[in-house]
């Protein structure tokens, strides 16, 4: 699993690009927000969580259709599923690696956006503490359904179809985490759900990439 | 290629009444000639509760004649709810047993409960316009509902987007059993995002507590309502279970030539 993690990374460094073109969908729909509602800074300040946590999660969906699209249509996820690594292993390992190339790039460069979106500083530490478990989720989730619609017709089109409702109450709570009084209770709810999601989502893509392989 | 399923039967060892109805041949022959008889029978049902509740069931004391469209909207909202628990269910028989009619059911439940889905959402905007004032409350349950909604369009588009049926079978089934898992964690959240985000909007909650003279006609128009879903949803399985058989006898003669 581990190797399969390092080749998967190493493909994703050689296709810098992907990773590149997803953080600045990220940081140019999120300045579209500040031309939308304009520049002041209460209103600013007051959308700037949600707007990060929105413009994040539409980033994330971004690489998720090349996620298998390559191995599949190459063979290379049949030789995977025949190399005796279980399904969900195999699953998990591309969850973590776009995690690796979205989730954490993404966090990264949410700082600088939050700032220029107004957003008061004591409250940053709070956004990046909520989008951590946040792009898990989303990397975890996206990853079952990637799995699901692989082999579907217009799988790009069907992806945010079906990922976007599921994903929903990790957006309730992480945009809580930063806008509640008590960022402590949400936080906890986020990590329920990752938790939750952690074995359950690699467990039905494994079982998807079964059936796409069949 | 996968017409051939249908035809062969389940296994003579394994035994039981969930088995024994699984075999698409012994569902048409036990559904078909029921069907008309339920269709009947549904129809007078849900129009006799919906005579009843809109003609000569007392107006509410407090929401007046505004609130008879709860004759329609609450029947709605629990068939699309249980519609979608129907689709789990069938979700589970078709990755455990792989029964090719539990297959079926799941393709045809969706734009059903879809169907019913809207109904509520529609019928709930416009009670609450008079109600609330807005077509649109970010209600905690209306919100739950046009969730529910979403998650039903994935499943419609997502099962019809395969060329190889039984591997989109496979991946809706899936997907069916991730979105009953989240459904519950969705509601919570929605109503906890609704307490954080606005104050009290007006709650039906209190109104538990209804005559029976209401209360009677909202039952005969809930029963019309299932009774109707499930008839439609064997209509539409026999219709397909019969394309089926149609497609794999004509491409059984046309492979004698």
């Amino acid at each position: 699993m581990i190797a399969l993690i390092a080749r998967e990374l190493k493909l994703s460094l050689r296709h810098g690009a992907d990773t590149v073109a997803a953080l600045l969908f990220f940081v140019i729909a999120g300045t579209l927000f500040a031309f939308a509602v304009g520049p002041s800074p209460t209103v600013l300040a007051g959308i700037a969580a949600g707007v990060v946590w929105v413009c994040a999660l539409l980033a994330a969906l971004l690489p998720l259709d090349r996620l298998f699209g390559a191995d599949f249509e190459d063979g290379t996820l049949d030789l995977l599923l025949l190399s005796g690594l279980p399904a969900y292993e195999i699953a998990l390992a591309k969850a973590a690696v776009h995690w690796l190339t979205s989730g954490l790039p993404l966090l990264l460069i949410t700082a600088p956006l939050a700032v220029m979106l107004r957003l008061p500083e004591a409250k940053l530490a709070l956004l990046l503490l909520s989008l951590a478990p946040g792009t898990m989720i989303l990397s975890l989730l996206g990853t079952l359904s990637a799995a699901v619609s692989l082999g579907a017709r217009r799988a790009a089109v069907l992806m945010p179809l079906i990922t976007l409702p599921l994903v929903i109450p990790a957006l309730i709570f992480g945009t809580a985490v930063v806008t509640s009084d008590h960022p402590a209770a949400p936080l906890y709810m986020l990590g329920a759900i990752l938790l939750a999601a952690l074995p359950l989502a690699p467990l039905g893509a494994g079982a998807a990439l079964r059936a796409a392989a069949e | 290629m996968n017409e051939n399923v249908l035809s062969r039967a389940v296994p003579a060892k394994t035994s039981g009444w969930l088995h024994y109805f699984a075999n698409p041949g012994r569902f048409l022959r036990f559904v078909q000639p029921i069907l008309p008889w339920a269709a009947g029978v549904s129809l007078i049902l849900t129009l006799a509760g919906l005579v009843w509740g809109y003609q000569f069931a007392p107006a509410d004391w407090e929401q007046g004649d505004a609130a008879r469209i709860m004759y329609v909207h609450v029947p709605a909202a629990w068939v699309a709810m249980s519609g979608y628990a129907m689709l789990a269910v069938c979700s589970l028989f078709s990755i455990v047993w792989r029964h090719p009619l539990a297959d079926i059911a799941a393709e045809e439940i969706g734009p059903i409960g879809a169907g019913f889905t809207f109904v509520c959402l529609v019928s709930g905007s416009l009670w609450g316009k008079p109600m609330w004032g807005a077509y649109w409350v970010w209600d905690a349950r209306l919100t739950s509902v046009l969730v529910l909604f979403f998650l039903y369009l994935g499943h419609i588009a997502l099962i019809r987007a395969f060329d190889n049926k039984t591997h989109g079978y496979r991946a809706a089934a899936i997907l069916a059993l991730a979105g009953a898992i989240n459904l519950p964690i969705i509601v919570y959240s929605v109503q906890w995002w609704n307490t954080l985000h606005q104050g009290n909007t007006i709650s039906l909650a209190g109104g538990a507590k209804i005559y029976m003279t209401m209360l009677y006609p909202l039952l005969i128009s809930t029963l019309g309502f299932y009774l109707s879903f499930l008839t439609m949803v064997c209509a539409r399985v026999a219709a397909a279970v019969c394309e089926r058989k149609t497609a794999s006898a004509l491409l059984a003669a046309a492979e004698r030539g």
